[in-house]
């Protein structure tokens, strides 16, 4: 009897051999600038042992996220709690669609690289998805070009995703300008000229967060704001009608997908969180009592 | 003070058109506004293109590579070359490597950041002795220190629903949480305000100098 040919495990192969140069460029590049950096500062050693610490905790909260990734992929329900502001994302573009105006999507001002931005990418891709459901117009200003291209596969693929490639538009994803306030001015215009129904802001802020956040509330835009930057929280708080702090950010994306992988990392920091109070409170037991020395060096890693 | 030349004088009265203009969007959007905005925009994307050019591009990949033969650069210059495969939409999905390897080596290598260079550290000095003979004021603010870090990291604990003891703790911890926030706005609205003291310093002494000047 014949095999059928199962075409997405084909697809699948064939992803993971694309993937492979990338895995095995990236070991080799992170081996070439390590072993430059380690003989700056280490002479010719490789493996530094005061850090093991660092290693150790990389371990478990490794582990801890690949143990509760297979969990949720083996269909194990996982609680997270309700989080005020993430469900408020899907109202918002709700009421962008009934008003028959844009939703702004901004992922921060910061580049691909701060982890931040990363989270708020990940949120893109879920409001594309629904702003793509509903065909509802979605603005998306960005500062640096990385941050465009990664921005236009989200925002494409989100459309693809719900059927509707033919309605992405190129220009949803727009690179702005590099310098800060010459995008905050640039948005601030696009605000008041384009009235969106709704302003999320995800991602890393810094001065420009109140002039956003200020200007969108001036012009009657229904505000979400996320970032972790404890600096910028307060003006966020301020200004916007709901606002994701610190982690609630990075928590947003797998709370709103309920993804695997993603629900996997959340339930893996959520464990090593526990894992800290733990170290933090027999810690602060054996130093009260005097006898903490070889505990507190375990963690002053060099 | 001095006479200024023609030329400072030029440069003055355009910084204060837009310095100006910038202001007028408190009252609302304007002609003046939306000039100085593309104005500023289209500098700045300007300016970014030289200034990666000459700091990435020069400095970062061909002077060590033609000048000091670290031609193991050519991996990274490869990488960035396949981001322009975009511009060609059968062959875009090329520039997607390039895009995973930057993601993917920005992630790990912030965990790792994260760990040694923040969440050891603040473990570290949070272990602080509560032993009351250090005197009541040291023993109060290390009993501070510990509730307030557990609490508010039992606030950002999201596998469990905030009720019962837990819904108490994570409170205490949304209070420290907005301590912290409301000296943080005091402390940047302070900068902020100092930003604002240097544009009105320049309009009164600089442009209302060379206004005195010019009539």
């Amino acid at each position: 009897m014949r095999k059928d040919i199962d075409i997405f495990s084909i697809v699948k192969k064939l992803q993971a051999i694309r993937t492979l140069p990338v895995i095995l460029l990236t070991i080799t590049m992170s081996l070439i600038l390590n072993s430059q950096a380690f003989a700056q500062d280490f002479g010719d050693s490789v493996f530094i042992l005061p850090r093991m610490t660092v290693l150790i905790l990389l371990l478990v909260f490794s582990s801890a996220v690949l143990l509760y990734t297979k969990w949720a992929k083996a269909g194990k329900k996982l609680f997270i709690r309700k989080i005020a502001g993430v469900d408020a994302v899907e109202d918002a573009v709700g009421r962008a669609t009934e008003m028959g105006k844009p939703v702004l999507f901004i992922p921060g001002i910061a580049d691909v690289e701060d982890i931040e931005t990363i989270a708020g990418i990940a949120i893109l891709g879920r409001v594309a998805r629904v702003t793509a459901q509903y065909e509802t117009p979605l603005l998306v200003p960005v500062r640096y070009p990385m941050v465009l291209a990664a921005s236009q596969e989200v925002v494409e693929g989100a459309y693809a995703e719900m059927g509707k490639a033919d309605s992405y538009d190129k220009d949803t994803v727009r690179y702005v300008a590099g310098e800060q306030f010459a995008f905050t001015a640039t948005v601030n215009g696009m605000m008041m000229r384009e009235r969106p129904a709704a302003n999320i802001y995800m991602g890393g802020f810094f001065a420009e967060s109140l002039l956003l956040a200020e200007t969108g509330n001036a012009a009657g835009a229904i505000q979400i704001a996320g970032t972790a930057r404890p600096e910028q929280l307060p003006f966020f708080v301020a200004a916007c009608d709901f606002t994701l702090m610190g982690e609630e950010l990075y928590a947003a994306s797998s709370y709103l997908s309920k993804e695997p992988l993603l629900l996997g990392g959340l339930k893996g920091q959520d464990f090593v969180k526990v894992l800290i109070i733990i170290a933090i409170l027999i810690g602060t037991l054996l130093v009260t009592f005097d006898i903490g020395d070889w505990y507190t060096n375990l963690f002053d890693v060099p | 003070m001095e006479s200024f030349s023609f030329l400072e004088h030029f440069q003055i009265w355009l910084k204060a058109y837009l310095i100006l203009s910038l202001f007028s969007f408190m009252y609302k959007d304007n002609k003046f506004y939306k000039l100085s905005e593309h104005v500023f925009a289209g500098l700045s994307a300007g300016y970014y293109v030289g200034l990666i050019w000459q700091t990435v591009i020069i400095q970062q990949l061909v002077n060590p590579m033609f000048d000091k033969g670290e031609w193991w650069l050519i991996f990274p210059g490869l990488l960035g070359l396949l981001m322009f495969a975009r511009m060609i939409p059968k062959w875009s999905w090329i520039s997607r490597t390039s895009l995973a390897f930057y993601m993917g080596s920005t992630a790990g290598i912030y965990l790792i950041q994260t760990l040694h260079g923040f969440i050891l550290p603040q473990v570290l000095s949070t272990m602080v002795s509560l032993d009351p003979s250090n005197g009541f004021a040291a023993t109060l603010l290390a009993l501070i220190i510990v509730i307030g870090v557990i609490s508010t990291l039992i606030y950002f604990y999201f596998s469990k629903e905030h009720t019962g003891f837990m819904g108490v703790t994570a409170r205490v911890g949304i209070w420290f949480i907005m301590i912290s926030f409301g000296a943080h706005f005091g402390y940047t609205v302070m900068g902020r305000i100092s930003l604002l003291i240097g544009r009105v310093q320049f309009l009164v002494y600089d442009w209302g100098e060379s206004i005195r000047q010019i009539f």
